[in-house]
């Protein structure tokens, strides 16, 4: 018969670890968490002005943190799609929105079509010195005029005497001033629509790549974001990526990824803003006591530690589906957009 | 494959309690609107098949599962169509049997359990009075103490089945003072001496449910009707929250996974402009806002029901999947109003008695601002 004393019980002993985690995974959590805290988070503020510096991907790479989920055979950590999750909800410590971007379009953005997507050559050439944080790479999706709108891009790439000749512009394109390649989509067939599209890597230091502008943002200061232009570009034909005329779907593909990602990186950015506010409203006092304390205030926290939660378990709902096998384009658009 | 927690055996249930509510229930539930009340004989329907104790052991004539199979049961029945029907099911399954089950004596449980589990009794609990809800502490209901028993006076208000009911569980006063120690629960049964209906209640929505209001006037309770020990009634009441408010947002989920599936549905049948309205812009980005908030509300929900399930005690998740989903799924059944138009307004499209049923989730079981009271504790705010 249960008791006053069993039902009573607080809750607040209970594990908290979700079950898509394991012991391992809350190991690697702390490494990345003390390294975010304690070589990262101090320059954070300098790097807001100046964008942070390229040390942080060879750094990254020596401690592995550029490879977790990738077969060890390219150097990288062998490890399930909940590292990169955990990845992304720790590198937040680093209490650098810019940095957070900054790698993630590094390890969850540029360089996963090249593990799904690339010959063994290239997978020698960018994907193995990418993990290290030797090459840093980038991805060309957005125009000038084509955002979301994939399908109406214009850079486009032409045979010529058994090359292919690239010319065009990409915008937004974050790491775009560091990058040494970039993962670049580009029209190779302006009659056949979706399947007219194909993904090539490009060296940054060819000749007609042009770096030609550093933007400046409302917000994520310490990332660099470019507009880049291509003029006349010549590369081999072993430059392009998957198949010619699939980039399209290669490109579909790598979004859902990267949304995953971006939603578990905002939900541990909001952990970390409740954190310091709730801190906040227990010091600050107002007519006579801590405003945490005032029902307005406290049901304010409810209603954000609700919202918190709710995106936390769709995203790890998600990820479980997508670790699964699913394919969960309506609930990592879900993820995102919550 | 399933979400966890759930696994192949809760699928088969589903797909069976589905096929049950769309023959047994779904066809009556505007009868049962338009008659204020659905019939005695769908908890025998229920327990024929075994739904009513899902979750109890076999040797009460349970089918010898546990909550989550009681979930599927709770997430499926909104597709009833009818609040009333669900709320009536769930207040017997989900609040008035539990504390029998988990705090009852052996008598007890054959004397109620087994043939609640039979349909053939049914039960109801009372605790909310007309001066205090969640304020539970505050009753004033008072049981004195007689030889062999007590003698109840009092009142209880909003008690689902209330009319019906063969039993309730009703929380009393056992001394003077009552508060947090002195409450107790005793099994009051409709055939006692001074036990009245005093009133059937109106309602905005769950108009097939029965909701009434009890008067208790000297009524001689035994002994023998204690529920658990005198004096801690108030741990029966916390014992069975957790459960009550999960099985809220379980209900939304199930709410609100039917309400979507019927506009989607309605916005690709119904032309506007020369094409169905769900092609046009607005209309689907409510509907992709929609169902953000059920799978978002489904993803919580699953968590604490796991956590539940695994013996942790999740005050603090229970309370949000309540909170979130209750709310949710009274602005989900709000856009699916506006999205079916004037449709939506009219009785027989069963979309406004979606909505009309669905606003009692911000208020019972715990109001929002309840919730949110528990959960600023929780922060120790």
């Amino acid at each position: 018969m249960a008791t006053a004393e069993t039902v009573l019980k607080p809750d607040f002993g209970s594990k908290r670890k979700h079950f898509i985690f394991t012991d391992e995974h809350d190991q690697l959590r702390e490494s990345i968490r003390a390294f975010a805290q304690k070589e990262l988070a101090p320059h954070a503020e300098e790097w807001e002005e100046t964008t942070f510096p390229d040390w942080v991907f060879h750094r990254m790479g020596e401690l592995g943190y550029l490879g977790l989920s990738y077969p060890e055979e390219y150097g990288g950590q062998g490890g399930d799609y909940y590292s990169n999750i955990v990845l992304a909800e720790e590198i937040g410590h680093a209490n650098s929105g810019g940095l957070a971007m900054g790698i993630a379009v590094h390890t969850d953005m540029a360089t996963p079509p090249i593990l799904m997507f690339g010959t063994e050559e290239q997978k020698q050439r960018y994907l193995v010195p990418s993990i290290r944080g030797e090459k840093i790479s980038c991805l060309g999706i957005t125009e000038p005029d084509a955002g979301s709108d994939v399908a109406g891009i214009r850079t486009h790439a032409v045979r010529d005497n058994g090359e292919w000749v690239i010319n065009g512009s990409k915008t937004y394109i974050t790491n775009g001033h560091r990058a040494d390649y970039i993962v670049l989509v580009t029209k190779t067939d302006p009659d056949a629509g979706y399947d007219g599209f194909t993904l090539f890597l490009v060296d940054m230091d060819l000749p007609g790549v042009v770096r030609e502008k550093k933007l400046e943002k409302l917000g994520m200061h310490a990332s660099d974001t470019a507009l880049l232009a291509f003029n006349d570009v010549r590369v081999p034909d072993d430059a392009v990526l998957g198949e010619i005329g699939k980039g399209f779907y290669h490109i579909m593909w790598e979004l859902q990824g990267e949304r995953l990602i971006g939603a578990a990186g905002c939900v541990s950015g909001a952990q970390r803003a409740f954190d310091r506010t709730m801190q906040y409203a227990l010091e600050r006092k107002a007519f006579g006591r801590e405003i945490g304390h005032f029902q307005v205030i406290r049901h304010k926290f409810a209603e954000m530690a609700t919202k918190l939660e709710a995106a936390r378990q769709l995203v790890y709902m998600t990820a479980w589906r997508f670790a699964n096998g699913e394919y969960p384009v309506r609930e990592i658009s879900m993820a995102k957009l919550t | 494959m399933p979400l966890p927690p759930f696994t192949d055996e809760h699928e088969e249930l589903r797909q069976s309690i589905r096929r049950f509510v769309a023959r047994e229930l779904r066809p009556y539930s505007q009868q049962w609107e338009d008659e204020r009340w659905f019939p005695n004989e769908v908890f025998h329907k229920l327990a024929a098949v075994g739904f009513l104790g899902l979750k109890y052991p076999e040797e009460y004539g349970g089918e010898g599962g546990d909550h989550l199979h009681d979930a599927v049961l709770i997430e499926e029945l909104p597709r009833a169509g009818s609040g009333g029907v669900s709320a009536g099911i769930g207040g017997h399954i989900g609040i008035a049997t539990p504390p029998i089950w988990k705090f009852g004596t052996e008598e007890q449980k054959q004397r109620f359990l087994v043939p609640a589990i039979q349909g053939e009794k049914i039960g109801a609990l009372g605790i909310t009075e007309p001066d205090a809800g969640s304020d539970v502490a505050a009753i004033r209901t008072l049981a004195r103490r007689v030889d062999g028993g007590w003698v109840v006076n009092g009142s209880k208000t909003f008690i689902t089945n209330g009319m019906r009911a063969d039993f309730v569980v009703t929380a009393v006063k056992t001394t003077e003072e009552g508060g947090h120690h002195g409450i107790s629960f005793l099994l009051l049964e409709k055939d006692m001496e001074g036990y009245s209906v005093s009133k059937k209640l109106e309602k905005m929505g769950w108009h097939a449910s029965d909701t009434a209001e009890l008067s208790f006037q000297d009524v001689f309770v035994p002994e023998e009707n204690l529920l658990g020990e005198e004096n801690r009634g108030f741990y029966l009441i916390m014992a069975n929250f957790q459960w009550e408010r999960l099985a809220m947002a379980l209900g939304s989920v199930g709410s609100m996974q039917a309400i979507l599936e019927r506009t989607i549905e309605f916005a690709l049948e119904r032309e506007a402009f020369g094409r169905p309205i769900g092609k046009h812009q607005a209309i689907r980005h409510k509907i992709a806002e929609m169902a953000v908030k059920l799978e978002s509300g489904r993803a919580l929900t699953y968590d604490a029901l796991r956590r539940f399930m695994q013996g942790e005690e999740p005050l603090r998740e229970v309370t949000m999947a309540k909170l979130k989903t209750q709310r949710d799924c009274f602005e989900v059944a709000d856009e699916a109003l506006q999205i079916h138009g004037g449709a939506g307004y009219m009785k027989e499209y069963e979309i406004e008695r979606v909505a009309r049923d669905a606003r009692l989730g911000p208020i019972g079981g715990g109001t929002d601002e309840i919730m949110k009271e528990i959960l600023g504790k929780t922060y120790g705010l």
